[in-house]
């Protein structure tokens, strides 16, 4: 069956903060609802933990780190949800579920399965 | 200039069958690429034969038949193709040359439709797969519809299959409860389609497809699969409606004729009274609840029953415009509703509106038409140079050109006030 990755992007919160808990209480009553077809699922922590990484040149060469994310946005990636789906529209369905549709806004992406 | 294909009546068999049974072929073969690629191997087969042959009697079974051969052969060419697909290849000998009954095909065109006009596409993608898939024009083709490049069309044509088929876009007729929610994108594309053709923003008509036609065959092809949504008729009656006066609106020298000049006796009477027939059936069906389209046929059908322009029901105009601009708002209704206003209040009226809504080339040489009613020619002049400095159509331009001389020779010369 065909896989996709719901990513969600809505302003950059942190999660753990108490004024999230209500939110972050919605995200856990998807993840209840969808358990069948949610192959993998996590939130993350906010943008200002996030690092990118680049090898200058050829392989093996300098690591180069930067920190924050790797597109400054108004809209941050805050989590993913790997889903099972039958087509894009079974998936559309499943991912209009997330608060973060409402919040901001989810990228559904098709993911390319090994044959 | 030289014969184009497109006028060639083998071609436009051939390109229109070619389309009809595309659709039956993408869910026998389980791939639209393989499809079209068999389509079109069996399309030039039949332009190489039929010039010599004749059409055969039943062009349809021969291309049908062509094509299914011709998809046998294709994937004996690619042996390595995945399972699917040479399931797609039993499938084809299986069922030998028996034609698909017409329900199938049926179920296969909407299927079509559908896909190709899915919302997670974008509107020009759609316009391009159903010029593509339902019509069989070429990239270059519908890349002069789009004013796009051939090579960006290509482009464009190809990355939607693949997303097709990575993103599993069913191909699929929606369900009866969904059917309301996904037509307004299939209606979407045949209107921006005829509007594509009906008003180009810049330079002449430079391409050879007759977008207009191309989308009044579509809607008629919708509204013929679900002619019980009320949507697809009132599109087609839309489109009926406006294209009945398309011939008149430009003259044997290329130049634009004003709805107040034209010659009510060459508007098509056999598209007005299917067009306003229509409307009315869909409006029957909406319990006269009217969309969008719905408004605009009957704004439509109000000009094609006047028998003169000085007999226009303009207090009735002006007020299908009041729902639409409060329905559906856009520059292009705003401005439509100024016409009808100061048409039925005066000028002054008119004016006042206008000075609410963005200024654009067409709001300039509306503003500059309701000027000289008050013969404020100089004006009227400037606001035409002002409309002239936008992007405008050739006969357009012509036009706009023609009323500014007009009314720069009317300025200096008040004593002439017919305009």
């Amino acid at each position: 069956m065909p896989q996709y990755l719901a990513l969600t992007y809505t302003a950059d919160v942190d999660w753990w903060a108490p004024e999230q808990a209500d939110e972050l209480a919605e995200y856990r009553k998807f993840a209840v609802d969808h358990a069948d077809t949610i192959k993998a699922s996590a939130v993350l922590h906010p943008t200002s933990t996030a690092t990118v990484v680049r090898v200058e040149g050829a392989r093996g060469g300098e690591v180069v780190t930067t920190d924050g994310p790797y597109a400054e946005t108004k809209e941050a990636l805050t989590g993913y949800y790997l889903i099972e789906a039958d087509d894009l529209e079974a998936a559309v369905r499943i991912a209009a579920d997330l608060p973060a549709a409402r919040a901001g806004a989810v990228e559904v992406r098709p993911v390319i399965l090994a044959k | 200039m030289n014969p184009h294909p497109a006028h060639d009546t083998v071609a436009e068999t051939v390109r229109i069958e070619g389309a009809r049974i595309l659709a039956t072929l993408i869910r026998t073969v389980g791939d639209v690429q393989l499809a079209e690629d068999a389509v079109q191997e069996a399309s030039l087969a039949a332009l190489g034969a039929w010039p010599v042959t004749g059409v055969p009697p039943q062009p349809r079974a021969w291309l049908t038949v062509t094509a299914r051969r011709k998809a046998v052969d294709i994937l004996r060419r690619e042996r390595a193709r995945p399972d699917k697909e040479r399931d797609g290849l039993m499938m084809i000998e299986l069922n030998g040359s028996d034609l698909p009954p017409d329900e199938v095909v049926h179920d296969d065109l909407l299927r079509l439709i559908f896909t190709c006009c899915h919302p997670a596409l974008s509107p020009p993608t759609r316009i391009a797969l159903a010029l593509r898939t339902l019509c069989g024009l070429t990239p270059a083709q519908i890349g002069g519809v789009l004013l796009a490049t051939e090579a960006a069309t290509a482009k464009r044509l190809t990355r939607a299959r693949q997303k097709i088929a990575a993103a599993h876009i069913p191909y699929r007729v929606p369900a009866e409860d969904e059917l309301a929610g996904r037509l307004p994108a299939v209606c979407g594309v045949i209107h921006s389609l005829y509007t594509a053709g009906h008003a180009p923003v810049d330079g002449q008509a430079a391409y050879d497809v007759d977008a207009c036609a191309e989308a009044i065959r579509l809607a008629e092809l919708l509204h013929g699969l679900l002619p019980e949504q009320t949507m697809p008729t009132s599109v087609l009656a839309l489109l009926l409606l406006t294209d009945a006066r398309r011939s008149s609106r430009v003259d044997d020298q290329g130049e634009v004729v004003t709805l107040d000049r034209q010659d009510r006796t060459q508007w098509d009477a056999a598209a007005i009274t299917r067009g306003i027939a229509l409307l009315n059936e869909s409006l029957l069906l909406t319990h006269g609840q009217a969309d969008a389209y719905q408004l605009q046929a009957a704004i439509a059908a109000e000009h094609a029953r006047a028998p003169s322009y000085a007999e226009t029901d303009w207090t009735e105009i002006l007020r299908l415009y009041d729902l639409l601009v409060s329905i559906a708002p856009s520059d292009a209704a705003a401005l439509g509703r100024v016409v009808a206003a100061a048409e039925s209040a005066g000028p002054a009226t008119g004016l006042a509106l206008l000075d609410d809504l963005p200024p654009s080339p067409r709001w300039h040489a509306v503003r500059a038409e309701l000027l000289a009613r008050e013969n404020r020619y100089a004006e009227a002049a400037q606001e035409l140079t002002e409309a002239l400095a936008g992007p405008s159509t050739r006969p357009e331009q012509q036009h706009r050109e023609r009323r500014r001389a007009r009314f720069l020779h009317l300025a200096t010369a008040p004593d002439k006030s017919d305009c």
